[in-house]
């Protein structure tokens, strides 16, 4: 057993490539599923039932459908369309629009919750515009939705995994192709999953510092 | 429409590996729950340090590792048990944090009032504490099937003709992704439904039968 540890280790630089990847492409998808999804969320809360419908629509049907199937339709899918994406490119897109439904459902929960009070108080003493946005909105929306995005950004980096059957070559391709070449199954997936697991404490303490932070701020 | 029959054996398989991780999951999530709030010594940290790890790993590692990693330890599985493991491993350390969190948020006043009459852990725990604790715990619960049924087709990887595998399998054989795949967006939504109505259902029995408004 320890002798399959020592394999695997000696094919660090698969597993550190797959990991990059993994991590790019979570990075990517959390930045790009997070702008769309304050536009989406925006359009969900829009006053007209006709820009409403198609956001709401939209979000309701990705949180029905399992990432998997909705990769393999962008995969397979959109070529019938004739658009045509190599598997880094569908990758992405998958993870980028499935998540931002996620991000849009968090990001409308965020400002439904906020107090309308502190809006109200803040016209009040002269703000407006963009400072009303900047000084007295954004930063309440964001410490509101920063755990809920965080624990997505755990469930983004667990779906990235899902993109090795599109031979996207992320962490656990890496570790499937060391286990097939090497035949060290039980040491390859472990590792991986230690690996996943650094990823998430990390994300979980990034989320907990802004959390302190909000503490602070609120004094 | 002569392939929607091998599309439902997929639904088929989906649910019922579903449902048998759902059915063992629940119940183990929670005896794991009760380690960690009676802070049983080292089986506690233990627990904690399961919950974690499995928490952060994606559903697809897990099934490659239980499947092609179990005979180094020497247990050889076919492909549905270890389907199943995978998936029960998987939700229990969810339904551990849940169970964890309904338990924790448990009003201690009951439990000394309960020990003051003179009943035993146990009897507390079924009479007291269970009852309450598994209708706060119901929505995350089940918010958590629904988790659990978008993970399963990661089960692809060890050769279960899963409701998402069938549909790319069609979609092969056809060269009209398309159809394969809306037709089984609604089964997945079916399914979701059906456990998220029965959530309903029990949550306005239980409403019903407690006279809360």
């Amino acid at each position: 057993m320890s002798r399959d540890f020592l394999i695997a280790f000696a094919h660090y630089d698969q597993y550190l490539s797959g990991l990059w990847n993994t991590l790019w492409l979570s990075a990517a998808t959390l930045v790009l599923a997070s702008v769309a999804g304050c536009i989406v969320a925006a359009l969900m809360l829009a006053p007209h039932k006709i820009v409403r419908l198609p956001a709401t629509t939209f979000v309701d049907a990705m949180r029905c459908v399992p990432f998997l199937l909705f990769a393999y339709l962008i995969y397979y899918g959109l070529p019938e369309l004739s658009l045509r994406f190599d598997s880094w490119a569908s990758g992405l897109i998958a993870l980028a629009v499935y998540h931002t439904a996620y991000i849009a459902e968090i990001v409308r929960g965020a400002w439904t919750s906020l107090s309308r009070e502190q809006i109200e108080a803040g016209r009040a003493f002269g703000f407006a515009g963009l400072p009303l946005l900047g000084r007295i909105i954004l930063p309440q929306l964001f410490f509101a939705s920063v755990p809920l995005i965080g624990n997505q950004s755990i469930y983004i980096l667990k779906d990235s995994a899902f993109l090795m059957i599109i031979t996207v070559p992320e962490l656990t391709f890496a570790a499937s192709s060391v286990q097939s070449t090497y035949f060290v199954p039980f040491a390859s997936f472990v590792i991986a999953m230690l690996l996943y697991w650094l990823v998430t404490l990390v994300i979980e303490a990034m989320v907990k510092r802004v959390e302190l932070a909000a503490e602070i701020r609120r004094g | 429409m002569s392939d929607l029959p091998f599309l439902l054996q997929g639904a088929v398989v989906t649910a019922s590996v579903s449902l048998a991780a759902i059915v063992l999951g629940v119940p183990l999530g929670l005896a794991l729950a009760i380690i960690r709030w009676q802070r049983v010594p080292l089986l506690s940290q233990v627990v904690a340090a399961y919950v974690s790890v499995i928490r952060a790993t994606p559903a697809i590692t897990l099934a490659l590792l239980i499947f092609f990693g179990s005979p180094s330890i020497g247990i050889v599985l076919g492909a549905t048990p270890a389907a199943v493991l995978t998936l029960l491993i998987n939700t229990s350390a969810f339904n551990c944090e849940i169970w964890r969190a309904a338990l924790i948020d448990f009003p201690r006043d009951q439990l000394e009032a309960a020990r003051a009459y003179g009943m035993t852990p146990v009897l507390v725990f079924r009479r007291v504490v269970f009852p309450q604790v598994w209708r706060t715990s119901l929505p995350a619960l089940v918010n958590e099937m629904t988790l659990l049924i978008k993970a399963s087709p990661a089960l692809a990887v060890i050769g279960i003709v899963d409701l998402t595998r069938a549909a790319s399998r069609i979609g092969a054989a056809t060269y009209k992704p398309l159809p394969p795949f809306l037709a089984a967006t609604v089964i997945y939504m079916l399914l979701v439904i059906i456990f998220v109505t029965t959530q309903r259902l029990v949550e306005r029995r239980i409403r019903q039968r407690f006279n809360l408004a």
